[in-house]
């Protein structure tokens, strides 16, 4: 039994251990239905682990998980989900069209369906050039390709890629983008294991940063105003009564010269504070929020690389 | 049907890969050398006026020694085709792709093993009965019992199939070959060694050949088919691999069975439970 009102993920305390090592030590998250998820950490952090936990292709050593309403590795619930491995390697003397009639078939779907699906996935994902080629004569970016048209061949309802636009040249991370927003217009939920962060932050609705096999931190990058904004703006002529009139927004104003700098709980405050200054009769040149980028976030979130 | 799935998977990789056709030209090669060989020895036969009696039991010494090729080629080709089905794709991360599609591991380990063992089986049925076809079209000898010989055969390559599956995922594919082809060597040499006690009647040769079928049974199913295949003239030579000095009884036969069963389960059991 699956239950359609539950989040897409949701995992409590899931640990796996290897021996005396722990690959992930305590995960607990939610994915919400129809949101593109970014899973965010340094190497050896525990991500791929807690994928193949959740794709029911590692065993946990305790808690649970649940995937689309139904405990992870539930037969039936493994038809509406898609996984695209880190290093997709497969069968490698079928080609394009073969790799995907396979794994279709393997979906449960029809001739019929496939016959439709296939050409339309491989002119999707730039291949149909390539269709007559068998596997071992890709390069890993086409490869990489053939991997994203083979998890999202039955149109499933939740895609898991692990390093999906590794091996891929600037047009085909695009592509990948493109894609992966398609899926969420589509409705399915997309759950995202990359290192570039610049994809992730323009492409992911929501993220977690995980270290030592743990979730330690987690946003919601969609643009809705919320999160701790800092500005900086340029002011000239501001009463000292308007800069205490800020305290209705802020406490940690500061004026230095003409750079004024504050804090805001929340983005959606910002025309107010520039309504207020502006009928002070201070003359602002320059008003710009300082966000924090998704790079930023993470080494200060996840901490700067212990190796070398 | 994922099972089916997988299995024609596994007939279309071997035949993509040309392993159907260099096993199909290795069985004709073999099939056109024993028929050679048996075409010349029949014209000496002609050119030297042998008696019928004697030409008659060394054709069939000579079919014997054919089948004992057909049988050792048959399961070094079943472990040496198989080794990597299992431990390859789970080393390589390519089983990945297909364990998260709806369809139970077991399914996809016995669609392969069924993948398999049509192909050992057609490998079986082509070397095996031609053998025995030349061997009446060329001399006009034919076994005592060919089908249960041929089903003794065909029953110690699943068995092979199954051991190397079940090895396959515990180990990496160069230790599953090492420690299978170890298995078949050991019961292979426990074989010669019961045999030899025909000539030295040591009990404690008996012994060692039982204890080593118990551990693979794989040479008993052997010498069960010699036993029902031989003509009672060359079942009387002490020391041969075709010697019926120490008969494998029924009760050996039901024993490969079920190791055959147990194995196939053990693999299913531990490929269901393991990390991928």
């Amino acid at each position: 039994m699956t239950d359609r009102q539950a989040p897409a993920i949701r995992a409590e305390d899931l640990r796996k251990e290897y021996g005396r090592k722990v690959a992930v030590r305590r995960l607990s998250l939610s994915v919400p239905v129809g949101t593109i998820f970014g899973f965010l950490g340094p190497n050896g952090a525990g991500k791929s682990t807690s994928i193949k936990m959740l794709l029911d292709l590692v065993r946990p050593t305790s808690g649970r998980a649940t995937v689309l309403g139904a405990p992870a590795g539930d037969v039936e619930t493994r038809r509406r989900i898609g996984f695209l491995p880190e290093h997709f390697r497969f069968y490698d003397w079928l080609t394009p069209p073969e790799l995907l009639r396979l794994h279709g078939r393997l979906c449960g779907m029809s001739a019929v369906r496939l016959r439709e699906r296939v050409p339309a996935l491989l002119d999707l994902v730039g291949l149909t050039p390539h269709r007559d080629k068998r596997l071992w004569e890709f390069s890993k970016g086409m490869m990489q390709r053939a991997g994203l048209a083979q998890a999202l061949v039955h149109e499933p309802d939740l895609v898991f890629l692990d390093e999906p636009t590794s091996g891929l040249d600037p047009m085909g991370r695009r592509l990948v983008r493109d894609i992966i927003r398609a899926e969420r217009d589509r409705g399915a939920t997309v759950f995202l294991n990359s290192h570039l962060l610049s994809e992730v932050e323009v492409t992911c609705d929501q993220v977690a940063f995980i270290r030592d096999g743990e979730i330690v931190a987690s946003r919601d990058l969609r643009d809705d105003g919320s999160g701790r904004v800092g500005v900086v703006a340029r002011v000239r002529n501001l009463s000292a009564h308007a800069l205490a009139g800020l305290g209705a927004w802020t406490s940690d104003a500061a004026l230095e010269g003409d750079e004024l700098r504050f804090s805001v709980p929340s983005a959606i405050v910002l025309p107010d504070v520039l309504r207020h200054l502006v009928g002070a009769g201070a003359d602002v040149s320059s008003f710009a929020p300082q966000r924090t980028s998704l790079e930023e976030l993470f080494v200060r979130i996840v901490g700067e690389d212990r190796g070398l | 049907m994922g099972w089916a799935t997988m299995a024609g998977v596994t007939i279309r990789e071997a035949a993509r890969k040309r392993l159907l056709w260099t096993a199909l030209v290795v069985a004709v090669g073999f099939l056109v050398l024993f028929g050679l060989a048996l075409h010349y020895q029949v014209q000496d036969f002609a050119a030297r006026s042998t008696i019928p009696f004697l030409r008659y039991q060394i054709v069939s010494a000579m079919l014997m020694i054919g089948l004992y090729v057909v049988d050792l080629l048959a399961v070094l080709m079943t472990i040496l085709t198989s080794v990597e089905t299992i431990s390859g794709e789970i080393a390589s991360g390519t089983i990945q792709a297909i364990a998260i599609k709806p369809v139970p591991r077991w399914q996809l380990l016995c669609g392969k093993w069924v993948g398999s063992a049509v192909m050992v089986l057609a490998f079986v049925a082509l070397t095996f009965g031609g053998t025995i076809v030349v061997a009446w079209w060329m001399g006009g000898v034919v076994p005592e019992h060919p089908l249960q010989g041929g089903l003794l055969v065909s029953l110690e390559c699943l068995l092979a199939l199954a051991v190397t599956f079940a090895a396959g995922t515990w180990f990496s594919t160069l230790t599953n070959g090492v420690l299978v082809l170890g298995l078949f060597g050991l019961a292979f040499m426990g074989g010669w060694l019961e045999q030899m006690s025909g000539f030295t009647e040591s009990a404690r040769l008996v012994t060692i050949g039982i204890v080593t079928s118990l551990i693979m049974p794989s040479e008993a199913l052997w010498r069960r088919a010699v036993f029902e295949m031989q003509t009672p003239l060359a079942g009387a030579l002490p020391f041969s691999p075709f010697a019926t000095v120490s008969i494998p009884s029924a009760t050996m036969i039901g024993y490969a069975v079920c190791y055959l069963l147990v194995a196939l389960g053990v693999a299913v059991w531990h490929f269901h439970a393991r990390d991928l």
